[in-house]
């Protein structure tokens, strides 16, 4: 019975992998650059709900309504002030200025979260915090199950938007083949500046729900981006749905180590899929 | 309709194209003929935008288009069809179809032009919903020539569009270029099966090692021993 809860948690935080890795997933397969700042992003995300419940005094919950487009427009001006630049290079390029980028802004945005938040772990309060929904043995957190809830409802959405929308259709176009994009009419750059928008609105949501359901300090960004790619590997690119089952099973697994060797063996699980994924099946599960 | 004077273009230090100079007047069908490395695949890519020429001029209705970028060509009415097809893999044959309308220019005439493509490539029709990578490579080959003429063109350029086709498919491909062409769109056609490009064309270039070596009016440039004996054998 403890297993089958334990496995409950892994599915509920899994969830939350899922929205994390949507965002890093989008920018790295449109616009080939990975973005290891996306951690940092998702600890912006967290700490901006954090604010407005703090500060205004709003429902978390209801903070995502403030921390997504902010977070959008965050995502268009690092896309204006840094990754802009390097998606003109070639492809091999790309990846490796975009790692130096990515490092030196994960830096920056750490110490501006010290000096604005400082090193201490916080979590936003919520007055329903404790409740729980019982099933049989099972004791169901509502804030998690809420959080999990609305990460799907986010993965939905995003794949609505990437299937329905003009532009939606033109990112997934660009991420396909850019030259054949740019043969169809379609402003290739605009497309990398709203992939990247999107990526980044999704990190300050899954920041939001992390701050929620669990808890932020400054040093969490390296942590979630390495969740996060290990749910790209897993996964593969091309399918936001897949990212999220990808990051549901990533959930599953870690409870399941944890539970079959100990607490400490938690993180070990995710790295050993990693590998494994990488050398049998290099394009992931879902991957086209 | 589409000028192009003392073109030139390179990869780094590799010159590709040294001086290029040609034309295609509206309502034509034009082939450009040569061997593998000639530079034919260059030029299109510099009339596209996708490669920014050296020197020289790309005048289109008047035009210079060297410093228009790729997305913006297809808006003036030029489309091309890339060589290798560069579909978008991962999709269905209308959602590769129904991208070629993304240009401002195509989106009014969205559900005429996809009639249209239906109409000359009606296998097309019942494969819609299929994801373009699980069809054969001369559908995969109408899909590209479609997507193209979703951008409702004024001038259709193709890479090669026979390259590994069977003979039955080349023709029906060549025979929807006859069609295009009499719907009032001209052809700027790169062919190495020369014996068929040059029976549609109205004329044909002949380039080699970045210069036009050849030119004239289809059935004389098949007569021309030159051409005879570099793209048909000896024996032809």
């Amino acid at each position: 019975m403890i297993l089958a809860q334990q496995l409950l948690l892994g599915l509920l935080i899994g969830g939350i992998y899922g929205l994390a890795a949507a965002g890093l997933s989008l920018v790295f397969g449109v616009l080939k650059v990975l973005n290891v700042a996306h951690g940092e992003l998702i600890m912006l995300g967290g700490y901006g709900a954090f604010w407005a419940v703090a500060l205004l005094g709003i429902d978390p919950f209801a903070s995502l309504l403030l921390v997504l487009p902010l977070s959008l427009l965050l995502g268009l001006a690092l896309y204006w002030a840094l990754f802009g630049f390097v998606v003109r290079a070639d492809e091999e390029t790309r990846v490796k200025n975009s790692l130096l980028i990515g490092f030196g802004l994960a830096l920056a945005l750490h110490a501006l979260a010290v000096r604005l938040w400082t090193a201490d772990e916080r979590s936003i309060i919520t007055p329903y915090g404790g409740a729980v929904i019982s099933v049989g043995d099972l004791s169901i957190p509502v804030v998690r199950l809420l959080s999990l809830a609305l990460a799907f409802a986010l993965i939905g959405g995003l794949h609505l938007l990437l299937t329905h929308w003009r532009w939606g259709q033109a990112i997934r176009a660009t991420a396909d083949d850019w030259q054949a994009a740019l043969l169809t009419g379609i402003d290739v750059r605009r497309a990398y500046l709203l992939a990247f928008a999107i990526g980044t609105g999704l990190a300050g949501a899954a920041g939001t729900l992390v701050s929620i359901g669990y808890s932020i300090s400054p040093s969490i960004g390296l942590e979630w981006t390495l969740k996060a790619l290990i749910v790209v590997v897993l996964a593969g690119l091309g399918s936001m749905i897949g990212t999220f089952v990808g990051g549901l099973f990533l959930g599953l697994a870690e409870a399941a180590s944890a539970a079959a060797f100990g607490g400490p063996y938690r993180e070990v699980v995710g790295l050993v899929i990693f590998v494994v994924v990488l050398v049998l099946r290099p394009r992931g599960l879902f991957g086209r | 309709m589409l000028e192009i004077r003392d073109l030139v273009a390179a990869y780094g230090d590799v010159r590709a194209l040294s001086g290029v100079t040609l034309s295609v007047g509206s309502g034509e069908i034009v082939a450009l003929l040569g061997p593998n490395g000639a530079g034919k695949s260059t030029l299109l890519k510099s009339i596209a935008g996708l490669l920014r020429p050296r020197a020289g001029a790309i005048r289109w209705e008047g035009e210079d288009l060297r410093s228009v970028g790729a997305h913006l060509i297809v808006e003036r009415g030029l489309a091309m069809v890339p060589e290798g097809r560069r579909l978008f893999g991962s999709m269905t044959v209308e959602e590769n179809l129904e991208l070629g309308a993304f240009a401002a220019r195509a989106r009014p005439r969205k559900r005429a032009n996809l009639d249209r493509v239906y109409a000359l490539f009606p296998v097309l029709s019942e494969r819609r919903r299929q994801i373009v990578r699980a069809l054969s490579g001369g559908q995969q080959q109408m899909v590209a020539v479609g997507r193209a003429l979703m951008t409702n063109p004024k001038l259709l350029m193709l890479d090669e569009p026979s390259l590994g086709l069977a003979p039955r498919l080349v023709r029906s491909i060549l025979e929807a270029l006859v069609e295009i062409n009499r719907g009032g769109v001209a052809v700027f056609l790169v062919e190495q099966n020369v014996q068929a490009a040059l029976t549609l064309a109205h004329r044909g270039y002949v380039l080699e090692a970045g210069r036009i070596v050849g030119e004239g009016r289809g059935a004389d440039l098949l007569r021309d021993p030159h051409v005879r004996r570099a793209y048909l054998g000896p024996l032809a």
